[in-house]
């Protein structure tokens, strides 16, 4: 940027440090005159920024924290650079020549940044504002019907023949809004009915995927119907495949297999549905059926998470049973009905033919073709023995994307698995084996070099920072719904069939113009990468937590704009230095590291004033973590200049080794948690840097220096209280070391 | 030309939906009658089952806040009646005065100079707060304000504060809304525990609620995140009370759907700080459902947690020591347990006043209606996850209402 404004507010005790001195770095090293405010965030300090900003292309402000009156100093399109003199000054520091120099630097930091900053242009393609919605049972339903309702027209795709899932197997169903209190007449086929009649709902049955390419508002879909190809483009997908039964063959010792009155719950729903709730060895009358609860689920052997709807299903079926005046019995661990659910339960148990215990199962025996059931530790303390006609295994809801190759980084075929959070590495043995796994039962066959279909987490369900940004897979405009993210009844998948499908939609308008979504919406600047350097290493290309790299043969990027979050981890990737963003370069950051003034190298031997330390700080927890121990009087130490950065995974080593050979004496990269209970908003990039920072020891090492000087620390935005501590101790350990050799070089 | 959105409440569902909203294009203003956003789950110390802050998630939701222009919100702001029909409503809001304006750059002058101390409510009156105070260390907006309830008008803040900030005759507004959908997002409340006579509350100082365990154990809170009985002594040994008013037909005939998580994610600030503390879970039922049940399974691993199912019949003090019994009511099973310091995982309340134009159920909970959208709690009781999920499927039917 050439026109840089710089701009000093006095106020929150800015004005204890020496402002004259802080005029002067703008003035003698930079040329450029500063204003001074006493209070530049009133409306008249406002009122002037406003003014000289339609003169300016850059502003800095050097004031209080970035995360403080934010909006307020933000104006159209300029950049703006915040030094921050208050949290990250005034009041974390006493105020001594320490501090002052301090500011200096985080002023000198600021101007350069903005001098280096270019102005970005958004990408904007002519893009489609279609959606295509991926699976047609309840969920895929209701997401087409509730985005043809919001204006945008839907592809609706289906395996079978016919539309409607699951549920069009179902008798009937529970509730799908409250009151929760009776079973209902099934939804699904209202549902298909309306689909049908939609005019904004485009629908192929009998279709698979046999590719999606490109990125968000361009994405091409090749379906397969019949042999047929039907090629069309769109926007934004949801993913609404559904779930699959556990497999109940694996239960034989609940008798499945074993013993022919021993039914799954959806081989019950089919027998409803026909009207025969028969027995099945001799089709005679059926008085007493048992449901065995978590037949499968909450255990290790089989499906270790619990599947949500089976309690209620199980009660739901209890009501067939009565329907054709036999007894229900439900054996269960925990009754779960949670929130209104629980009114279903209560409606239940007031049935006299409905009996309900925890209890376990201890075994199945047939005696002249009838079923004897053995409870043991029931509630009344006593073993129990039921005859049943039936016995009916809740089984559980396997999401449909368990078992899938999804993305490159879960074949343990590759040594070792890359990632911690990806907890269940497939076990693949052989090329072969890959090759086969390949083949199976794709979702979406996206054409990206990590893979096929939507990363997922343990269990199958999309990886996402599911519990507060449950939507927000790692693929832009792509979101599932339904009992593919997660096991859920109809109730909830139609509620997140809805909130998918609003993700969608706001991705099209998003893309539409350029910009990115979560979590830097809005963002319209983007990586470019001077590929003439390319080295083709594929660091950015495996690391990048988004895919939005693909490779050529060759091995180099090629960048998909629209797919990128804007988290800049291919930037910290780069060995070459060759992908920078327009307003966060490698020059940029390197040329503000440089920015600090390390003092003369002729210093007396452990003078403390002479050391200088770096901070990384990820913007999203530990900047914050910091403002807020300075905001509760927390001091740290002055030698440390904090840097805030969008990710760790966005810290290049080339940051390290500019900062090393400047002579600044060590730098400490403070970023989120990570691992299978990650909280880095960008999945991947604190536990990156953590690997990267492993190797950037050893490179230290055969430079004979020490590889604490350069260290990784996980913290959450509330261990502010720790945090300072944190810099000191860093700073007393270094200190001991003593300093960089490499100073004054 | 679309039509306004508006959302009712701030907290973790109003925000979802507010924001989700506004990045998709549309006009939105939020009413948040507290002087702040994040609501309840600003107070929480964890979520489970990751254990992470709140306040991680609430910075990046009040970072999109601060960048999407379409979004307005008023704190201190309540609903007073909803006239009109889909696409067309009109809402009177009521504007109490916060006393202190935009101009506020969180300096804290005003704070050293206040020379009231006054319960803080955000700390259950765990903590004293001053009459003109920040509402927590992360506010948003990130402003002070005073405390009607407490102020005596004394004036030594507006003479502190160097940014004329302070306004102690700032009046109560009144503003007119157009919107075309409303998004209820209006939360909940912790159920009354003093009515839960039986299980001591109120009279023995150390039973206290899930609500207060979060705010003892947040480095923010009172005990700057030590977990102490209100003695000041260590724990030994804690019982969480599982369903304390929940599926109870005298109190909330519902489940609260998040109380056996909470408990069970409490169970684990309690060992991080105590490796040796006995805990006991009394429960009915553990409700850890879908992939909840890894965190379970997790916690009931710790061979000093014991789980005890029975329903809690009452709580005394013998000897200075707290002891819990419990019934099964089937098996009439009686267990007893001398602890330090009893937890009552009480129950989630809808939060909702009375509005004219909103219907609400039998339990106080928001009705779906065209145009009026519940989201989150106020719809009914769920987790953080789930909340977020129906706050965005609540945009979804707003915009198709907003959209012209």
């Amino acid at each position: 940027m050439e026109k840089v404004g710089v701009y000093i507010c006095t106020g929150c005790d800015i004005d204890r440090l020496d402002v004259e001195r802080l005029k002067n770095v703008a003035k003698e090293e930079f040329g450029i005159e500063p204003k001074v405010h006493p209070h530049l965030c009133s409306q008249q300090g406002v009122e002037m920024l406003k003014k000289d900003a339609s003169e300016l292309d850059a502003l800095v402000i050097a004031a209080c924290s970035p995360r403080v009156k934010t909006a307020l100093f933000t104006f159209d399109d300029k950049y703006v650079e915040r030094a921050n003199l208050r949290e990250g000054v005034v009041w974390s520091h006493e105020i001594d020549e320490h501090a002052q120099e301090l500011a200096e630097d985080y002023l000198r930091i600021a101007i350069t940044k903005a001098q280096k900053a270019m102005k970005p242009e958004p990408y904007i393609q002519e893009i489609s504002k279609d959606i295509l919605v991926v699976g047609g049972g309840v969920t895929g339903l209701t997401a087409a019907l509730e985005i043809a309702s919001a204006g945008y027209k839907a592809y609706l795709v289906e395996k079978e023949a016919e539309l409607g899932g699951w549920v069009a197997k179902y008798y009937k169903t529970l509730p799908i809004e409250p009151p929760y209190r009776r079973i209902e007449e099934n939804p699904v086929f209202r549902l298909v009915e309306e689909v049908k009649a939609n005019e904004n709902i485009e629908i192929y049955t009998s279709a698979h995927i046999d590719s999606i390419s490109g990125q968000p508002g361009m994405f091409d879909v090749v379906l397969d119907k019949d042999g047929e190809k039907i090629q069309f483009r769109v926007g934004g997908i949801v993913v609404a495949t559904g779930w699959k039964p556990y497999d109940a063959s694996a239960l034989e010792e609940l008798g499945y297999g074993k013993f022919a009155d021993v039914v799954t719950n959806l081989e019950f729903e089919e027998m409803a549905k026909g009207g025969k709730i028969v027995r099945k060895s001799d089709g005679g009358k059926v008085e007493n059926v048992v449901f065995i609860q978590c037949a499968g689920q909450r255990d290790l052997n089989h499906l270790p998470y619990c599947s949500s709807v089976c309690c209620l299903v199980s009660l739901k079926q209890a009501k067939y049973v009565r329907e054709i005046g036999g007894n229900a019995f439900i054996i269960y661990k925990d009754m779960r009905t949670p929130g209104l659910w629980e009114d279903f339960y209560k409606e239940m148990q007031q049935d006299v033919g409905i009996y309900l215990t925890k209890g376990e199962i201890r075994e199945i025996k047939e005696e002249n073709g009838k079923l004897t059931v053995f409870v043991t530790n029931t509630l009344l303390g006593e073993d129990i023995e039921i005859k049943a006609d039936l016995v009916v295994l809740a089984t559980g809801m396997v999401s449909t994307l368990k078992g899938l190759y999804t993305v490159k980084e879960e074949f343990p075929d590759e040594k070792a698995v890359p990632y911690k959070h990806i907890a269940e590495p497939h076990p693949v043995k052989s090329e072969e084996d890959v090759e086969i796994i390949k083949r199976a039962g794709h979702i979406l066959n996206l054409s990206y070099r990590q893979g096929p279909e939507l990363p997922t987490l343990k269990y199958g369900f999309p990886d996402s920072n599911y519990i507060c940004f449950p939507y927000e897979s790692r693929r832009l405009g792509i979101y599932a719904a339904g009992a593919v993210r997660a096991p859920m009844e109809i109730a909830s998948c139609i509620e997140d069939a809805r909130g998918a499908a609003l993700k969608a939609i706001q991705a099209v308008e998003l893309v539409a113009e350029g910009k990115t979504t979560f979590p830097r919406t809005g963002d319209i600047d983007f990586p470019n990468f001077f590929l003439q350097r390319c080295t083709q290493c594929k660091r950015c290309t495996e690391e990048c937590p988004f895919g939005a790299l693909d490779e050529d043969e060759r091995g180099t990027p090629m960048p998909n704009p629209l797919r990128c979050r804007r988290c800049g981890i291919c930037f910290g990737a780069c060995p070459e230095r060759i992908i920078s963003f327009k307003t966060y370069s490698i020059d940029q950051m390197a040329s503000a590291i440089k920015s600090i003034h390390v003092p003369d190298p002729n210093w007396e031997e452990g003078a403390e004033e002479k050391f200088r330390f770096i901070v990384f700080a990820c913007e999203n927890d530990a900047l914050p973590a910091l403002d807020m121990a300075a905001l509760n009087g927390k001091k740290w130490s002055p030698l440390a200049r904090v840097i805030p950065v969008r990710c760790l995974g966005s810290v290049n080593t080339v940051f390290i080794a500019d900062a090393l050979s400047k002579g600044i004496d060590g730098i400490l990269l403070i970023g989120c948690k990570y691992g299978e209970d990650y909280q880095c908003h960008f999945i991947r990039g604190s536990e990156l840097a953590n690997r990267r920072m492993e190797n950037v020891g050893e490179t230290l090492q055969r430079l004979m220096l020490e590889k604490e000087r350069v260290q990784v620390v996980e913290v959450s935005i509330n261990e502010w209280d720790k945090i300072p501590e944190i810099i000191n101790s860093f700073v007393n350990q270094i200190m001991e070391i003593g300093a960089n050799p490499y100073k004054g070089f | 030309m679309a039509g306004e959105i508006l959302v009712i409440g701030g907290g973790i569902s109003g925000l979802t939906a507010a924001i989700e909203a506004a990045e998709t294009g549309y006009d939105v203003i939020l009413v948040e009658k507290n002087p702040y956003l994040g609501g309840r789950v600003s107070q929480l110390n964890k979520y489970f089952p990751k254990l992470c802050p709140p306040f991680c998630g609430l910075e990046i939701l009040f970072k999109r806040m601060k960048s999407t222009p379409k979004l307005k919100y008023f704190t201190n702001a309540e609903v007073q009646e909803i006239s009109g029909e889909p696409g067309n409503f009109t809402v009177k809001v009521k504007i109490r005065p916060r006393y202190v304006n935009e101009n506020c750059t969180a300096c804290g002058a005003c704070r050293e100079v206040c020379p009231v101390d006054a319960p803080d409510d955000y700390n259950f009156g765990m903590k004293n707060k001053k009459a003109i105070d920040l509402p927590n260390i992360m506010a948003m907006p990130f402003q002070y304000y005073i405390d009607d309830g407490y102020c005596n008008k004394c004036g030594e803040c507006v003479s502190a504060c160097r940014y004329n900030a302070i306004d102690l005759n700032e009046k109560e507004k009144e503003l007119t809304l157009n919107v075309s959908a409303i998004i209820v997002a209006t939360g909940w409340k912790p159920y009354d525990a003093t009515k839960l006579e039986n299980l001591g509350y109120g009279k023995y100082r150390n039973v206290i609620t899930n609500m207060q365990m979060e705010r003892l154990a947040s480095p923010n809170g009172p005990t700057g995140g030590i977990i102490k009985t209100m003695d000041g002594k260590p724990i030994e040994t804690i019982a969480f009370v599982q369903c304390a008013g929940s599926r109870d037909e005298n109190h909330l005939p519902y489940c609260s759907a998040i109380c056996c998580l909470a408990s069970l994610k409490q169970a684990t600030y309690v060992r991080e700080q105590y490796p040796d503390a006995k805990i006991y879970i009394f429960y009915i039922d553990i409700r850890a459902f879908g992939r909840y049940e890894d965190f379970f399974a997790k916690v009931k691993a710790d061979e000093k947690i014991e789980l005890i199912k029975g329903k809690v019949a009452k709580v005394e003090e013998v000897n200075g020591k707290l002891v819990v019994t419990a019934e099964d009511t089937l098996s009439g099973v009686k267990s007893k347990r001398e602890v330090d310091m009893v937890v009552l995982a009480t129950g989630m309340q809808p939060a909702i006043e009375p509005i004219p134009g909103i219907e609400l159920d039998e339990y106080g909970f928001v009705k779906a209606k065209p145009g009026i959208i519940p989201a989150g709690v106020a719809a009914m009781p769920v987790e953080v996850a789930s909340a977020n999920e129906s706050a965005t499927a609540a945009a979804l039917k707003a915009i198709q209402l907003a959209r012209r």
